[in-house]
């Protein structure tokens, strides 16, 4: 855990205990506190990015109690006893699919795309209604103009099939 | 050029170096590296687009004395953000120019702290006549540049136009609007500044370290050993952190120096898309003297830009504009004018294209409406005046390259199924009540490295050390950002040195170490840079008394033993830009050879406009292009694909929304960006014709794709609705305005299509 400067009110912090890729940790927070900011800024968890803080571009997206959620849309109380699952509980040997078609350039919005992606691979039976490009929409790419991470993810479907 | 110039690309294809590292968030930017005691730092900023600062009031409810406070008599140097013409200031003193422009600094350890503070924080202006819209002469008491707020006038002549418009037989007019457009890298702007010792050091995203050490040298008065410049992994900029990095960069080392510790600025995502640059609204109007069986006799073009408040690189995007504005056709008499105007905008800048897309949009929209004029498949009417080798182009450069133009546009046609989706298409609309289908295409080029003289003014130096483990360092300024230049550069090393692509580190871009290589820009850093790593080994090999056939194991022995003799010592093999052979250009005259090469290409994009919604869905997109020998597939494709889906962005969806002069749709819930739900699959294909003086034959090629699309898709608009559209974006909104028009003349001829 970084020594990152206070981002918290002291007087309203509470305590919130919840399981973070795991293991059970509590912080004492301000409950209004951001979970985007709690996991970067407080815990050093810096793999899930903000790329716009409106829960538009899916750069923050993290597994809340399974489901994939912007986590700049979430406060921090909403989490307590609950499941959180971040870009750095994932297998890299999954992601190898999405490196060998060029899924990623820049990497700002790449981990919000590789929860997303294994997020699809773990949840196959959605693309009996659901395309990929569809389920995808809610993560913004500024680099590849997707068809690399569409590819990626097909590829990955077909690996792990 | 020598042989091994043409030797196989790096075998086999290697994936992106960084890549994992990236998808699994490993990869550090600028707002992750851990830091232990620092401030966070925060603009204020103009409220008003023009006017005389006559307060500045710090709001109660806040304890000032806990925040440090810098303003423009803190900047030790003179004030100004040195680029091309030093009359931004970094920080306003007196009077400002355009909303957002920077007033004040504050710098405090509590992120939402600094937020209660800047909101509380008032500054009054006492407005003044601002000029707002760059297509109007300006009101005299708005002229605030010059005697009529031309920030640059440029001009290109060949022939005698006004004779030859007056003997065509037809000439066909058309005036092409295109909009501003953001950048949205996913990754705002962001940078730390600290002291080390009497060192200034500057961490963050950024394309150009040298730009920034520039412009921290002049404003801050401070030698350069005194300051030093590390980019951090960049995510994204397409030219947005071109020159825009400077000036957070100033700003958090003033907030540094002033408090004595370390500070971090990163915008949000809202003040990234208010305050920062964007591409330049241009205007572009067209007078053309056509022969009766299409031949181009006469282009008169006349470009207008909208510079904003400051010159940034105004002048150098204009100059691209319209050394571009003809395209890539034969055409005697060609005369271009053009003008970037000043206004109380947030100053336009660098953005991918670098004013080429604006009047590539504007010419391949109007060859479309010329074919139209006469009848002509746009396809054949291309055919008969794309540029073959001995013909030349505006500025009187021959080219001769050994493209064939033409056969690349069929290719194109072919790839695309170009002949059965125009009649399936008619069927199609003659039979659907609530949609149109339309194919258009665009044939364009694209200036790789920088402009006339430009290179050579940059010299660009580069080494390559040996290391005394028998590994090599490319020490180069040029930067990653999602480019590739990481795997590109250490493959053209190993593949020059025969070694193993462990062999070859990349140093991070730190102006204490890196000589200046040049920018990050102008499609210049694989083709001119990767050349430079080229021949910067090869000095490396003669260092070592090594020959040209000497590679792997012998190399890296010859590296260890050098290092062994020479204890403690660099050893460096440098390389120097020089001017390729034959190439001239006149800056004065705006006459030669403008880029020492162009890279060529042929899109066609097909479209289906829903007539009860009159949104526009490019269904299928076909970008062929020849740039050279494509040095790795994978990286190139992803290049084209995201400019194209960059270019669709900016012709059907981004538009910025203005209200006296700010941006009034700043974040992404209001400016919308392509989705994956948005976008067809891109098909890609190149046509390979190696490049002697590209580094292994490479060609630039991360601009190119953001030329063509704006126009393929509006002409397939145009194909598919008979509409006529000359603006974009182009919106629902916009096109029911001008389609509706056109279906019902399409309809009461009996015609499904009007083409």
């Amino acid at each position: 855990m970084s020594g990152q400067s206070t981002i918290h009110n002291p007087q309203s912090a509470i305590s919130i205990t919840f399981t973070l890729n795991g293991s059970t940790i509590s912080v004492e927070v301000d409950p209004a506190e951001r979970l985007l900011d709690t996991l970067r800024y407080r815990l050093g968890l810096t793999g899930t990015k903000e790329g716009c803080g409106e829960g538009e571009c899916g750069a923050c997206t993290v597994y809340l109690d399974g489901l994939p959620v912007n986590s700049c849309l979430v406060p921090i109380y909403q989490v307590r006893g609950c499941q959180v699952e971040t870009v750095e509980s994932l297998d890299p040997a999954m992601l190898q699919p999405l490196l060998a078609s060029g899924a990623t350039q820049c990497g700002a919005c790449t981990p919000g795309v590789a929860m997303t992606a294994c997020w699809i691979r773990e949840h196959r039976e959605l693309l009996a209604t659901h395309s990929i490009r569809e389920l995808l929409a809610g993560n913004l790419c500024r680099c590849t103009g997707y068809d690399g991470i569409v590819d990626g993810i097909q590829t990955s479907l077909e690996v792990g099939a | 050029m020598s042989p091994r110039s043409f030797r196989a690309v790096y075998s086999p294809p290697v994936d992106r170096l960084e890549g994992l590292a990236k998808l699994t968030g490993r990869e550090r930017y600028v707002d992750d590296l851990p830091l232990d005691e620092f401030l966070w730092g925060a603009t204020v900023r103009s409220p008003a687009p023009r006017g005389r600062i006559t307060d500045v009031r710090f709001g109660p409810g806040v304890d000032w004395s806990q925040f440090t406070i810098v303003d423009h008599r803190d900047i030790p140097g003179p004030n100004v953000i040195a680029l091309i013409e030093n009359d931004q200031p970094v920080l306003a003193a007196g009077s400002v120019r355009h909303v957002h422009e920077p007033v004040l600094l504050l710098a405090h350890p509590d992120r939402e702290a600094l937020r209660r503070a800047v909101a509380a924080v008032a500054i009054s202006v006492a407005p003044e006549p601002a000029a707002l819209d760059f297509r109007l002469p300006p009101a005299p008491e708005a002229i605030q540049y010059g005697s009529d707020n031309i920030l640059k006038h440029l001009s290109i002549s060949k022939g005698d136009v006004e004779r030859a418009l007056a003997a065509a037989p037809i000439v066909v007019e058309g005036t092409y609007e295109t909009g501003a457009q953001e950048h949205v890298y996913l990754e705002p702007q962001g940078m730390i500044a600290q002291l080390d010792g009497d060192v200034l050091v500057l961490r963050g995203s950024m394309q150009c370290p040298y730009y920034v050490l520039k412009a921290l040298r002049v404003a801050l008065g401070r030698d350069e050993r005194q300051l030093r410049v590390v980019q951090t992994p960049t995510g994204g900029g397409f030219g947005g952190k071109e020159e825009f990095p400077s000036t957070i960069a100033l700003h958090t080392a003033l907030l540094s120096l002033k408090s004595g510790k370390m500070v971090k600025m990163v915008y949000d995502r809202s003040e990234d898309m208010a305050a920062t640059t964007k591409r330049h609204p241009a205007l572009v109007r067209h007078r053309t003297g056509v022969a009766t069986d299409g031949r181009l006799l006469a282009q008169d073009i006349a470009v207008i830009m909208d510079g904003g408040a400051y010159v940034t690189l105004s002048p150098v995007v204009l100059s691209r504009g319209i050394i571009h504005a003809a395209g890539p056709y034969a055409c005697d008499h060609v005369r271009i004018d053009g003008r970037a105007m000043f206004t109380n905008a947030v100053p336009f800048g660098a953005f991918r294209g670098f004013g080429a897309p604006q009047t590539h949009f504007a010419n391949e929209r109007h060859m479309d409406r010329i074919a139209a004029r006469l009848g002509l498949d746009p396809a054949e009417l291309r055919r008969r005046n794309l540029l073959r080798d001995g013909q030349s182009t505006a500025t009187g450069q021959v080219i001769h390259d050994g493209t064939d133009r033409v056969a690349l546009l069929d290719r194109a046609l072919s790839l695309a199924g170009y002949g059965a989706k125009r009649a399936a298409h008619a069927s199609h609309n003659a039979a659907s009540a609530t949609t149109r289908r339309g194919i258009g295409i665009a044939t364009f080029h694209h200036g790789a490295g920088f402009t006339g003289s430009g290179e050579v003014a940059l010299a660009s130096r580069l080494h390559v050390a040996g290391l005394p483990d028998g590994r090599v360092e490319v020490r180069s300024a040029n930067i990653e950002m999602g480019q590739g230049t990481l795997t590109v550069f250490t493959a053209l090393a190993a593949a020059r040195l025969g070694l193993e692509l462990s062999d070859v580190v990349i140093a991070e871009a730190d102006t204490s170490r890196v000589p200046n290589s040049g920018p990050t820009v102008a499609s210049r850093t694989a083709m001119v840079v990767g050349h430079l790593v080229e021949l910067a080994c090869d000095a490396l090999r003669a260092r070592v008394d090594l020959d040209a056939s000497a590679t792997g194991e012998t190399v890296r022995n010859a590296l260890r033993r050098w290092h062994e003799h020479h204890p403690g010592e660099d050893l460096v093999g440098e390389a120097v830009y020089q001017r390729p052979p034959g190439i001239s250009w006149d800056d004065s005259t705006y006459r030669g050879d403008a880029y020492a090469t162009f890279g060529w290409g042929a899109y066609v994009a097909e479209v289906e406009v829903d007539l009860r919604t009159w949104q526009t869905r490019v269904t299928d997109f076909v970008a062929l292009q020849e740039v050279g020998h494509v040095l790795n597939e994978c990286l190139a494709r992803g290049q084209i694909q995201g400019g194209v889906a960059q270019a669709i962005g900016w012709a059907l969806l981004e538009e910025c929304r203005w209200r006296d002069g700010a941006m009034a749709n700043a974040q992404l819930t209001n400016y919308l960006i392509p989705t994956s739900d948005d976008l067809p699959p891109i098909r890609v294909a190149f046509v390979e014709n190696p490049y002697p003086l590209g580094a292994q034959g490479a060609k630039g090629l991360g601009e190119l794709p953001m030329d063509g699309p704006a126009a393929a898709i509006l002409n397939a608009v145009a194909a598919a609705t008979g509409a006529d559209p000359c603006t974009i974006p182009l919106t629902p909104e916009r096109l029911m305005e001008i389609a509706d028009w056109g279906l019902r003349i399409a309809d009461s001829r009996g015609e499904g299509t009007a083409s």
